[in-house]
Parts: structure tokens; sequence; C-alpha cells
């Protein structure tokens, strides 16, 4: 049989295996081929909170979805061209995603009756099992082939197993036409300084899988996808953690101030704690605290200091920050607080998406006690709202949430790789010697911003804390005091709209349906929105970044449009929050909490439906 | 170099302890011994910050006429070690309590003593909750009768000092409220002291648990029922000042010189600068009345402390890199150009 190529738009590959089979590396590793060779890309890591679950379960699946074509690709992709399952409970978990044209790449050495045993089948035939027969479905002995692959390379057994994913690669890489040199390159990077004895081995097996996938007679296409059409400029791939903090060091070289990251490791945010913990050279020092209140309090002590202080976590960790978070609105010091949303409530599903954090970040603190909320929406835009976030903390003395979801820290996206000269200066209102004896909470009176003085300023000394005090900094629980500073607080949040970004609208400015999102949710909701246009039907999209306070235009908006179909990944969070400052709307919801991101298909049924 | 008074730490604000608190005391030798500090470490005023929980003690800060952060109940020890981090040239100086730094804060004391973050830790230690009005603390003696333990506690204290060099303090010492000269020795001591300085000051609270430290305080019998350790100094106390510690096997005893051959040198020479936390530890741990309450200095050791290690490391790391600023991270490590 000659296997014919054809030119394909975009593919979707999901490679999935055993948490120890290495499918993370494996999904990266084409992805980044993939962004070398000019495709767009987006990837989806799926993978269990066990680090090593028990084998050949399906509690122990881990899978990495990657999304490439040669036009523009805003998502990982709701099902795929080509599944890897390197044993039988990563394709029984994954089967659900194949599209009706799917490939399936199997290891039929781990396909014995142990092994589909230990996965959960009833019979020896998973196949018609699981009701996929009328896929291409390639049985090769992947193990036994590694093995021959590597027999004189005097590695041990257990090394050779682990070189099973290389040999995928090399397979999934002839099938989608992806030159090998670039895996070549990184395992001499990876393994060059530490482990020589693995660059040729791998290398080896790379060859051998492309090689084997050329030879047999069972996969009945190959194809080729162009390089995008991308804008001209230098890329490379970022997650969502990296770009976050990345973001934050830029925003400290461009106020001046150092910066300080207070944190406790927290999946799935903890990426961006060790990103920064490496760019000491920058000036950020790092300090992974004792637990979660002490990240956010030694940020707050950095920030009193005249630090850019940040603080990173997940979910349950803001719960354990809600307190201190109170102490920076009521002392009205900068400092950003990075939630990366993980499935809750508790421990909830630690490694898998949600955005059920809204809520909290906008209400979870005693008091009156507003703080501005700022959403990214890709994994490079992370970056940008990180930036953005620090700005508004340092300019307008405020604590500020940044939220990410799981779906963006891990996912990773090609960037074009931005000037810091393009980027906007930060200035803090920074307090001088005219303004001795200081009054900490004098304030701006428009914007309600107070100035910054910092220990080491001499005739600026001044106390702050958590009690209630009057302009002059002095405690004071007089009624009439407190309703001021109270209200001063909330409009100092409330006058960020001023300078904020207004709400875009994609598609017409009034008709039907104003379908509306927030936070990562912008890839797969615009995907719909596209896809429903080019069925023929009117519909518009409008996403918001900036979610405390809502851009100045929001109202305005809304007003163009009969019904508001607002989509998230939680039970109606963004929507109470719109019945409550734009009420008199018609809102309708799509709603999802399964711990994983929307997929397009439901996204087009639900605007549909609402149409 | 300003030459300042203990005026120049007064601030104006009224300071609303209760009349006969032991805090007045505390507050007064710090804001005493400060001059001399300044002088010493080269401190200007403005360098000064004071830090504190929540507490009857943790007031301190609006006291002083410095930088101050009064925080939230429990979290005194992270701010201090965040400010010190983010900037070691200051000098950071925290009031906390016994419920404050060892019940709600204690995660953050404990690990500030093990990094060795170099703070100055004043613990007003009055074995009682005040500012809620009379509520067993973690340092509460067993048996404690109070409003929430009205049959009396059920649990055993800490002793501060125990705990700190469990987590191999490098400076702890104890006083009581009303030695105000010791007091001032020992703020000058922690205030040279690169490290956790954690000062535990025996405090009185005269509404509710007058009396907290009478036992030892009571001037007719303090000098028999306490010993003042100096470094280098014979562990020698008692009104009549003839008694003193040896090693008795593995433990501390009490002799009294004169008696059964003991003379004065056979009594144990204080060293508090010794990296054995064996007899230090024996030392803080003296209970009255088997042994007289040990008071001073009881270990002072150098060691580096966190926000120098923190500072050195980002030294050493920028000397290294080849990336200058944010546009070379940018394009380091894989990029590719789209033409």
């Amino acid at each position: 049989m000659q296997h014919k190529v054809i030119d394909a738009k975009d593919v979707v590959i999901r490679f999935a295996g055993d948490s120890g089979d290495g499918m993370q590396l494996t999904g990266s590793l084409f992805a980044d081929m993939s962004a070398i060779y000019g495709n767009e890309l987006s990837t989806f890591p799926d993978y269990p909170a066990e680090i090593r679950a028990p084998h050949g379960t399906v509690s122990g699946v881990s899978g990495f979805q990657v999304h490439f074509g040669s036009d523009k690709v805003t998502t990982p992709g709701d099902f795929c061209d080509l599944l890897v399952a390197m044993n039988p409970a990563a394709l029984k978990t994954n089967a659900k995603w194949l599209k009706r044209t799917a490939m399936v790449l199997i290891d039929e050495d781990t396909f014995d009756e142990a092994g589909l045993k230990r996965a959960g089948f009833a019979t020896d035939d998973p196949i018609t099992e699981l009701k996929i027969e009328d896929r291409t479905i390639v049985f090769a002995p992947i193990t036994t082939l590694t093995e021959e692959s590597l027999k004189d390379s005097g590695l041990d057994l257990k090394t050779v197993h682990k070189c099973k994913n290389m040999f995928t690669l090399g397979m999934a890489s002839f099938i989608y036409s992806r030159p090998i040199e670039y895996i070549h390159g990184y395992l001499e990077r990876k393994f060059g300084r530490k482990h020589p004895e693995l660059v040729e081995p791998n290398k080896k097996v790379v060859s051998d899988g492309y090689n084997y996938a050329a030879n047999i007679q069972a996969i009945p296409n190959t194809y080729t996808i162009a390089p995008a059409h991308l804008k001209k400029g230098l890329y490379r791939n970022i997650t969502g953690n990296q770009a976050i903090a990345w973001g934050f060091l830029a925003a400290s070289e461009k106020s001046g101030r150092p910066l300080f990251c207070g944190s406790y490791p927290i999946t799935p945010a903890t990426g961006i704690l060790e990103e920064l913990a490496i760019h000491k050279y920058l000036g950020a020092k790092t300090v992974q605290a004792e637990d979660e209140i002490a990240g956010v309090c030694t940020a707050i002590g950095a920030a009193y200091a005249g630090d850019l202080a940040v603080t990173t976590t997940s979910g349950p960790g803001l719960s354990l920050k809600s307190e201190a978070l109170g102490l920076a609105v009521m002392t009205e010091l900068p400092l950003v607080v990075v939630d990366v949303q993980r499935a809750g409530p508790s421990t909830g599903i630690p490694t898998k998406t949600e955005q059920t954090d809204l809520n909290q970040v906008l209400y979870g603190r005693n008091g009156e006690c507003p703080m501005a909320v700022i959403a990214a929406h890709s994994p490079a835009h992370c970056f940008d709202a990180a930036f953005m976030a620090s700005k508004i903390a340092l300019e307008h003395m405020m604590p500020v949430s940044l939220l990410s979801e799981g779906f963006l820290g891990n996912g990773s996206e090609p960037w074009c790789i931005p000037s810091m000269k393009d980027y906007p200066e930060i200035r803090p209102p920074y307090a001088t010697a005219a303004d001795s004896p200081f009054r900490p909470f004098e304030r701006n009176s428009e914007t309600m911003v107070r100035k910054w003085a910092f220990p080491g300023e001499k005739g600026l000394e001044h106390r702050v804390g958590g009690l209630e005090k009057n302009h002059a900094g002095v405690l004071s629980s007089d009624p009439a005091t407190h309703e001021l500073m109270v209200k001063e607080r909330a409009l100092k949040v409330a006058r960020l709209a001023d300078i904020i970004p207004e709400l875009e609208v994609d598609g017409s400015l009034s008709g039907k349906l104003l379908v509306v999102g927030w936070g990562g949710t912008l890839g797969h909701i615009l995907s719909a929105v596209h896809q429903v246009r080019e069925m023929g039907r009117e519909v518009s999209y409008a996403h918001f970044d900036y979610i405390n306070p809502l851009p100045k235009n929001t109202e305005e908006i809304l007003s163009g449009f009969d019904r508001i179909l607002v989509c998230e990944l939680n039970s109606g969070h963004f929507a109470d929050w719109l019945r409550a400052r734009c009420p008199g709307h018609a809102y309708l919801q799509c709603n999802k909490v399964q711990g994983q991101p929307f997929l397009v298909q439901e996204l087009v049924e639900a605007i549909e439906k609402a149409l | 170099m300003t030459k300042y008074t203990f005026k120049d730490f007064k601030s104006d604000q009224e300071v609303r302890w209760c009349p006969g608190c032991g805090d007045h005391a505390v507050l007064a030798a710090l804001q005493r011994a400060l001059p001399a500090i300044c002088e010493e470490t080269g401190t200007e005023k403005e360098n000064l910050v004071v830090v504190s929980g929540i507490g009857c003690s943790s007031r301190l800060p609006y006291y002083m006429d410095t930088y101050g952060f009064h925080s939230i109940h429990g979290r005194a020890t992270a701010i201090s070690t965040g400010i010190k981090v983010a900037n070691p040239g200051l000098a950071v100086w925290q009031a906390c309590g016994d419920g404050d730094a060892l019940a709600i804060g204690g995660n953050h004391f404990i690990h500030a003593v093990r990094r060795n973050v170099d703070i100055n830790i004043i613990l007003f230690n009055n074995r009682i909750y005040g500012l809620t009005k009379g509520q067993y603390s973690p340092t509460s003696k067993l048996g404690a009768i109070t409003k929430t333990s009205p049959y009396g506690t059920v649990e055993p204290p800490f002793n501060p000092g125990s705990l700190v060099l469990g987590a191999k303090g490098t400076f702890f010492a104890r006083s009581l409220d009303s030695e105000l000269k010791l007091n001032e020795e020992i703020m000058l001591e922690a205030a040279r002291h690169k490290g956790t300085s954690v000062m535990e000051m025996l405090v009185n609270c005269v509404i509710f648990n007058d009396g907290a430290h009478s036992v030892i305080s009571d001037r007719a019998t303090r000098a028999d029922r306490t010993i003042i350790l100096r470094h280098g100094e014979k562990m020698i106390f008692g009104k009549d000042r003839n008694k003193g510690l040896v090693l008795d096997g593995l433990r501390l005893k009490v002799v009294t010189i004169g008696e059964d051959g003991v003379t004065e040198d056979d009594i144990l020479t204080h060293d508090a600068h010794s990296d054995n936390l064996g007899l230090h530890t024996m030392l803080a741990d003296m209970k009255y009345p088997e042994y007289p309450v040990a008071l001073g200095i009881i270990r002072s050791v150098e060691a580096e402390s966190y926000d120098a290690a923190v500072e050195r490391q980002v030294e050493e790391v920028t000397a290294k890199s080849g990336i200058r600023c944010v546009d070379d991270l940018l394009r380091s490590g894989t990029v590719w150009e789209v033409k």
C-alpha cells in the first residue's frame, strides 16, 4: 500500500499514556517543533494530580493535546485526528475525543490480558468494546521495537523503556511530515552536559520510530500542514505561567521598583514562583514562604518597603490569603495577587481547569473591601495582563487580583516577542520631601490615590495598619470618618474605569445576541461565534479582560442587543456580576463545571439555541 | 550621623495601655536604648521600622515616631521578613505578644527563627490574652484559670526559649519588664546581632493576669529566684551572690559557694557565643523552684542572615548572567523568525 500525502489545514494530536510515560514532554516537543516550523498552535496538558498513579490504571492517564495549523488556531481543539495511546487505560479514557476520521496509534505490547484488565476492559477486544472499529487503528509493538532499537546501547531496561515516548514522537513526525532534526537538537541540549550517554540512544529511537512508520504499510495517509501566515517577527513558545512571571519582570523594569515574590507552592500556580526563582539576575527576590499567608504577608511587607510585590497561588491558597488582602486594601499598598484557578471547592481537582474563583476574588473578604480584578485570556496574554495588573497596583496604590486558569498556566502558544520600548511607563505616586509631615491617606481628588513613601525617606515617617484611620493616618473609630474612608477606597477602584481600555465587540454593535465571556475561554468562544456566523447567523462577541471595574462602555454595548449569553466555566459568577452592575438586560447563561475547557461544539449549540 | 535622644522616638500619640501594665516599661526601654543603638549601628531614624501584629503590645508602633506597620493577628513576623528582604538596609523591630507570636502566628515565628532573618523580635509574654479580655494563651501555666478555662487549662505551655533554640535560633534573651537597665543592654545586643533576635519580655497584665510572673519578679526574692546571665561571667546569683550553677553529669545543679567544698572556680562561666545548643537549652529551660529562671542573653551566635544570603545570591547570579534586561530575556532560549 502506497500512502497518500494530504494537505491539511489543521490537525489535533493527543498523546496519552501512564503519568510516567513522558507524554507531557512528547507533546510539548511536538508543539515546539511545529511552532518552529511556522504553524499556529495551541496546547492543552491534561494530567492527573498523582505524580505516579497506579501503573496502567485510568486514574493515572496523562494527556497532552497539540492543535496546529496553517491558519488561525485559537483553541487546543475539541476532538483529535491522531491519538497516541501508550496503554489500554490511555485508549479507554481518550477514545471519546476521537474524530470520526481519526487514526489511533497503539503500543500493542501493553494490550495484553493484564493490561486490559487493569484498565477495566471487560473483553479482550477493546476496539469493539469502545465502538471505534471505524477508525484507523495502528497497532505497533512500540515497547519491543524500542528494546530492539537499543539492544546494543548498554542501557538498562528501565531506561530503555523511558525512551518509548521518543519512538512515538518519531512515528508522529513521519505522519505529519515534521523534520526530526529539531528533536535531535533538543536531545543534545537536554542531555549533552549531564547525561551525554543518553543523547545518541534517544536520537536513535526517534529516527527508528520515524523509519518504522515510513516502512510499515499500516499508515494510509501522511499529511503536510503548511506554515501559517504569521505576522513578521521573532517568535517563541510561552506558557501562561511563564508569561505572568515575565510580565512582572517587565513591570519591575519599567517602574524601577525591584520585584518581590512571596509564594507557597500550589498546583497549578507553582510554575510562576519557579520561573521567577530562576531570574534573580534581573533583581527578582523570591521567598518560598512557610505557608500561603506568609506568602502574601511577606509581599505586603515588601510593598511597604517599596518593592513591586506579588504573590501567586490557586483557589485554596487565595482563601488563606483573604485576611491579608483586606490588610492590603486597608493600608492601600500596591500588590498583585495571582490566582491560577483550578477545580474546587476545597482541594477539588487540582490539575483541572475552571473559572470558579471569580466570586471569591470579587467578594471573598471581610468588611467593605473591593479589589480590582483583571483576567488573562490566553497563555501569551498573561504577559500583558501581569504587566497591566502591576501598573495599576503601583500607580493606584492598591492590591489587584489577576485571574489566570490552569488551562492558561500550563497551556502554551507561539508569541511574537514584543519590545519593551513599546510598553508604557509605570509611574508610582511617590511622596516627596514637600509632603512632610506625611499624611499617608490624603488623596488625589480625582483618582482617590494616596501617595507612597517608604522607609528610608527622611521626614516621611508614618504608620499604616489594619485599623480604620483618618487621612492623617491617625486611628479613628468615628462613624463619619469610617464611612468616608470606605467610600473613598471603593471610589478609587471604581475610578479605574477612566483608565482601562473600553470593551470591544467582535461583530455588529447591535443585534439579537451578544455572546459574552471572560478569561481563558476566549479562543473557544471566538471559534464558536465564527462558526455560527459562517453558518449565516448573525451574532456578536464581547470579551472582558477587566472585571472590576467593568469597562466604562459596558452598559452601552449591552444595550445594543436583545439577549446576552454569558459563557463561563462556573455556575454563573460573571452573569451575576453583570446582572448586578448592568441590570435590565435579558441574560442567558452557558455554564460548564467539569474541570475541562469548553468544547467549541457545545458552545456552537448553546449559541444556536440562544438565537 | 544624627545624634538622637529618647524623645526623638516618642510619637505624639497618647499611650493607651492600662496604668501599671508591663508594656509601658518595655516601650520606655526601647526608646531609651535607641539613641545608643542608632549611634553604634549607624542607623538614621528614617531607616527604623517597627512592625507588630494584633494584641495589647502590638499597639507599640503607634507610640514610636518611626516608620511603622500595625498588621494583622499573628502575621507580624511574615511582614517583617518581607520588609527586611526587600530592603536589608532597614533596621526592623517587631512587637508581638504570646498569643500573637506563638499561637496564631506560631508558624511564621519558628520559620523566621529557622531562616535567621535579621529582625529584632520583642516578645511580650504576659501568659494571657489581654485585648480580648482574659483567655488563656499558649504560655499560660498548666491549670491556669481564665475565662475560657474556668476549671483550669489541661494543656501544657510553650517555653518560648525552648521553641527558639529548638529551631536553632541564633539569639535568645529573656528579661522582666521592670529590669529597665538590663533590657536596654539586651536591646543593644539584639541590634548588633545579625539574625533573628528574640527578646522574651516577661510582662505583667494588671487586669487579667496580675502577678503573671510575681514568683520570680517580686523585688524581695528576685535575686534568689532569677539569674542574670552575661557572656564571659560566672553563673552566680542570689541576694548574697553565693549561689551558682554547675554541671552535675548531664544536668545543671544549683550549688552554694563555700559549702561542700564548692569554690567560685567550680561555677560555670556563661558562653553565649558557643555553638553548643545543649547548655543554652538547659539554661533557657530552668524553672523555679528547682532552678533560678535565667534572664539576660542566653544565646548569641553568628550565622549568615537570610536577607543577606538572598542579597548575596542575587549578586552572584547577576554577575554570571548574560541576561541584563527583559528584552534580553524575551529573546533568550529557543526563538525563531517569521519572515
